[in-house]
């Protein structure tokens, strides 16, 4: 039997006191997002039609580095973040629910790296 | 894991068919929940046909007509019957809202009554509002000050500053917008829900409390406030016609401002 009062149950641990900046930077990743996709699918429609060595040569110019790494950065930003959300919403158990919650964020900052490593490369070697 | 299907206890069976009276020339069939925990049966849908000639305009009249004329074993709150008590609030075609104020002829065919969804039920229509009004209660609705009340009249507050209160203080608690979120479906045991998230902003707006900060930390968290996901069903459903959603958007605003401002 569990005697606690309604309120003691709904009172529980206490505010987590954040939660604020988690919504926020959902929210401008999500503005940023905006911006740089229309940029990515101008630079991949110009790519996909121009030679190997001429992409090369567009990624390279310090506007486009800026852009291609800001969305690597802002869209796994923006997905741990959401994926984190729906893991909450879904997910009861308080076990899995902090290992996922992990490995949705460990998963997204391996693929940035990779992802950025792959930008690199590409400038670097050609 | 959130629960996608019913348990097996609680699937719905047909339940018995209460015929209208011979003559009987306007009829409307209405398809009530029914459960009875002391019979250790399956839910059940009891079927009522009443004569809407002998019948008043609202959901809530054909009820009473049910309990009164019909099956006197139904069971359901209801108190002033004109939408200010929040006691008659139930699922009526699929979206909650007060039987009271609900007219029988906004809807065509057959109505289906169901108690709100997603809570236990203590018997038919009743469901049981115990966690909802803790967590009313755990959301301190009334004023708090550190200045003393002044000694010969009430504190002031200017017409604009009482304009705010506007849509928010005409809440009735009658749980019909918590009950249809989602996110309070799955997570009710911590995320407060519209409708005390709504009472929670009528306090952070109004000018005479001087208790925002703390009532700002008691908010903020990942699942008190932050399971909000702006679905809108609230603001939806509401039958005093209130946005919940705006509410809670508004506190989100105050605990950005707080931070960046």
């Amino acid at each position: 039997m569990d005697f606690r009062s309604p309120l003691a149950k709904v009172r529980g641990l206490g505010s987590a006191k954040s939660g604020t900046t988690h919504w926020w930077m959902q929210r401008v990743s999500a503005v940023a997002l905006i911006i740089l996709s229309f940029w990515l699918i101008t630079f991949l429609h110009l790519s996909i039609n121009a030679p190997y060595q001429q992409t090369v040569a567009w990624l390279a110019s310090p506007l486009n580095t800026v852009c291609m790494v800001a969305w690597v950065l802002a869209v796994f930003y923006h997905a741990a973040l959401g994926l984190q959300v729906v893991i909450e919403d879904y997910i009861a158990a308080e076990g899995i629910k902090i290992v996922a919650v992990w490995a949705v964020n460990l998963s997204f900052l391996l693929l940035a790296l990779t992802a950025l490593i792959a930008v690199f490369r590409t400038l670097l070697i050609g | 894991m959130a629960e996608f299907t019913l348990p097996k206890n609680s699937v719905l069976t047909e339940g018995k068919t209460f015929k209208a009276p011979e003559g009987a020339k306007n009829i409307r069939r209405f398809e009530v929940y029914r459960w009875d925990p002391d019979s250790g049966e399956n839910p059940r849908i009891d079927n009522y046909e009443l004569d809407m000639d002998h019948c008043g305009p609202m959901v809530l009249d054909a009820i009473l007509k049910i309990k009164n004329e019909i099956d006197s074993t139904l069971t359901f709150r209801r108190s002033c019957r004109e939408g200010v008590c929040g006691s008659c609030s139930m699922n009526i075609n699929g979206k909650n809202t007060l039987a009271c104020t609900k007219a029988i002829d906004s809807y065509p065919g057959a109505i289906k009554i169901f108690p709100l969804p997603h809570m236990q039920v203590v018997k038919d229509l009743v469901p049981d509002m115990t966690h909802f009004y803790a967590q009313y209660a755990s959301i301190k609705p009334w004023i708090e000050t550190q200045t003393p009340a002044p000694a010969d009249s009430e504190r002031l507050q200017s017409k604009e500053d009482r304009a705010k209160l506007d849509g928010l203080y005409e809440c009735v608690m009658c749980a019909c917008c918590s009950t249809s979120c989602p996110s309070y479906w799955w997570n009710s045991e911590r995320y407060l829900g519209p409708a005390v998230l709504l009472q929670a902003y009528r306090w952070l707006a109004d000018s005479r409390d001087e208790n925002t900060g703390e009532r700002l930390d008691e908010l903020e968290d990942p699942f008190k406030l932050y399971r909000c996901h702006t679905i809108m069903n609230c603001t939806d459903t509401c039958p005093k016609g209130l946005n919940p959603a705006l509410a809670i958007a508004e506190t989100k605003k105050l605990m950005v401002q707080r931070k960046l401002g």
